[in-house]
């Protein structure tokens, strides 16, 4: 029978890799993930995996460039600043096409910022981070329940695909404590991994892990190789979740925690006789693009709410292409919106 | 007819790409020689720097991992962690190891990681032209110290191997050269050595060589060696810093 637990958003991270099979993880201690480091400290010995405390963000995310060129389901968590450290290591992960889950629960900057939820990393997070063009997956969950399932999936994704899955949550998240369904069994992608380098055992030629490519020639198809991957994924690892848009006055679009709030403010206008349709975004890269263009001569408008200065919104005014307006309410420094203050928004975007 | 030189099977059968006179092509054929002889070429795993080596992957006959500029240690710590019965090394240069990467190799060493470093020192960026690296010497001159190394403006060259002996989970520390024959049968016996603390499960260790490097120089390569003889050696001490009676 499926076990149901109360747990921390950040311990069901920890617990959902362990289930996916992750027996490595490194990471540097900061604020508001930490819980993921603590969980794996405790539970990595008694399994005979690996738990490392790094020097820094740089070296944790080298050790999991290691780490997963020995082909091992591999994970690291941090928060914003940390993650911008990690740049570095996602950019050579990237190009050397390794697969590996970070986990980012984000904080408000720039600088040092502050440790409350925030939304202000989706730049950063979907249009690369690092140096070159490349892209990481970007999973965004809204409950506790789904960063179990997502986590699960990340490692999935990523060794399908030899990719970086990334994990965006908010402090929210990583804090709330809610109930958590898991499954008995997990659905673990199956890779021999055969790039890996594991020692050739004298049985064949040697395994190479590099992102160097000093001939134009062969960096642009490597580069064109990615691409086509992109591509690939963008048609088969969408996820989004559509809600109450068909004939919707207005369309609002969130993801993660504010996509909770949102869904609450779709009740109480509804009572005042607006019908508000939400698309939430589950995958923030790739973008569910398509769904935006299914929906984009349905409302009067469209309306992205963020805890940030208005980042996804530039992605959704893509993908409406003007057929509708766009129009962007957002929150910073960690200061989350009421429902009101959406409900207020959306009156005014509709004159009433 | 006896066979009594040939190229150690760990090392493929390619032209290298250093300059003439660079004495990477020696270090590379020692490590090759010393995994032939300890039997190691099916188990070991090798970290490439960055820097005029970055592409060394290529001329070894076991699998490879090419790191970002300094990383190589936590590169090699985690693939170490996931095949703790593999052999890692790692192979570096001054400004990889001893500037942009001084933290991985400092805290690798202190984790007392299984892993070997070969740390090839010649007291100049190679691969960028020349450039000042944290071992380049007092009044060397160089592209970015043109009117030689100071003091006062450039501070002072960084002995490693004293420095990483201080630390416990460093057990074996030892610096090499290969500017005559005598010292490139030491330093092979020292890379042997820090592959067998490897073996035997000890804890970290390090190889530091000192090698030239004629074209940033701006030597032939016969005076390049007497340079490292007359320049480095006075102040770059060769030897065992720890781990000479280490039972192996």
């Amino acid at each position: 029978m499926a076990e149901k637990l109360l747990m921390k958003g950040n311990e069901v991270i920890a617990e959902a890799a362990l289930r996916a099979g992750c027996r490595h993880y490194f990471g540097y201690p900061i604020t508001p993930q930490t819980e993921v480091a603590h969980y794996m400290a405790k539970a990595m010995p008694k399994i005979n995996g690996t738990f490392v405390q790094a020097e820094s963000e740089v070296a944790a995310i080298n050790m999991v460039y290691g780490a997963a060129a020995a082909g091992a389901r591999v994970l690291t968590s941090s928060s914003s600043p940390g993650v911008s450290l990690k740049q570095e290591g996602i950019s050579y992960i990237a190009g050397a096409e390794l697969p590996a889950v970070m986990v980012n629960i984000v904080r408000c900057g720039p600088g040092l910022g502050g440790i409350l939820p925030a939304q202000c990393d989706y730049f950063q997070s979907v249009k690369g981070g690092g140096h070159g063009d490349y892209k990481n997956v970007v999973l965004a969950p809204s409950s506790v329940q789904e960063l179990y399932e997502l986590t699960v999936e990340a490692f999935n994704i990523s060794d399908k695909y030899r990719i970086l899955t990334i994990i965006l949550g908010d402090g929210m998240l990583g804090q709330m404590m809610e109930a958590v369904e898991f499954k008995d069994k997990e659905d673990i992608y199956q890779d021999d991994k055969k790039w890996a380098c594991t020692g050739t055992k004298m049985e064949r030629e040697s395994n190479d892990v590099t992102s160097i490519y000093i001939q134009p020639e062969i960096l642009e198809n490597h580069n064109l190789k990615l691409q086509a991957k992109y591509k690939k994924i963008e048609e088969n690892e969408t996820r989004v979740e559509t809600y109450n848009c068909e004939n919707a006055d207005i369309i609002v679009t969130a993801y993660g925690t504010v996509a909770r709030i949102v869904k609450n403010v779709i009740k109480m206008a509804e009572k005042e006789g607006i019908k508000v349709g939400l698309i939430r975004p589950i995958s923030l890269w790739p973008f569910p693009t398509a769904e935006f263009e299914k929906y984009a001569e349905t409302p009067k408008a469209f309306l992205s709410v963020e805890l940030s200065a208005g980042q996804m919104v530039e992605d959704v005014r893509l993908a409406v292409n003007g057929k509708r307006p766009v129009h962007f309410y957002g929150r910073m420094g960690g200061m989350v919106p009421s429902q009101k203050e959406v409900l207020d928004k959306i009156k005014e975007i509709l004159n009433k | 007819m006896a066979t009594v030189f040939k190229k150690p099977h760990a090392l493929k059968d390619l032209s290298l790409h250093y300059c003439p006179g660079c004495t990477h092509g020696i270090i590379h054929r020692i490590i090759a020689e010393v995994i032939d002889e300890l039997e190691i070429e099916g188990t070991t795993i090798g970290v490439s720097p960055v820097g005029c080596a970055y592409n060394n992957y290529e001329y070894f006959h076991v699998d490879m991992v090419q790191a970002a500029h300094g990383r190589a240690p936590a590169v090699a710590t985690g693939i170490k962690r996931v095949h703790p019965d593999n052999y890692v090394f790692t192979y570096q240069g001054d400004g990889d190891l001893a500037a942009i990467g001084t933290a991985e190799i400092i805290h690798a060493a202190t984790r007392g990681e299984k892993i070997t470093t070969v740390f090839v020192n010649n007291a100049i960026y190679g691969m960028t032209s020349g450039q000042m690296a944290p071992t380049t010497l007092m009044n060397q001159v160089t592209t970015t110290s043109p009117f030689g190394r100071k003091p006062e403006i450039h501070g002072f060259p960084i002995k490693v191997c004293e420095l990483l002996s201080q630390l416990e989970g460093a057990v074996y520390v030892e610096r090499t050269s290969v500017h005559d024959v005598k010292n490139i049968r030491n330093t092979k016996e020292a890379i042997k050595k820090a592959f067998k603390v490897q073996q035997a499960n000890k804890g970290f260790s390090i190889v530091e060589v000192l090698s030239t490097c004629p074209t940033n120089w701006g030597l032939n390569p016969i005076d390049s060696l007497k340079w490292l003889e007359s320049n480095m050696l006075p102040f770059y001490p060769l030897g065992n810093f720890k781990g000479k009676d280490l039972e192996v």
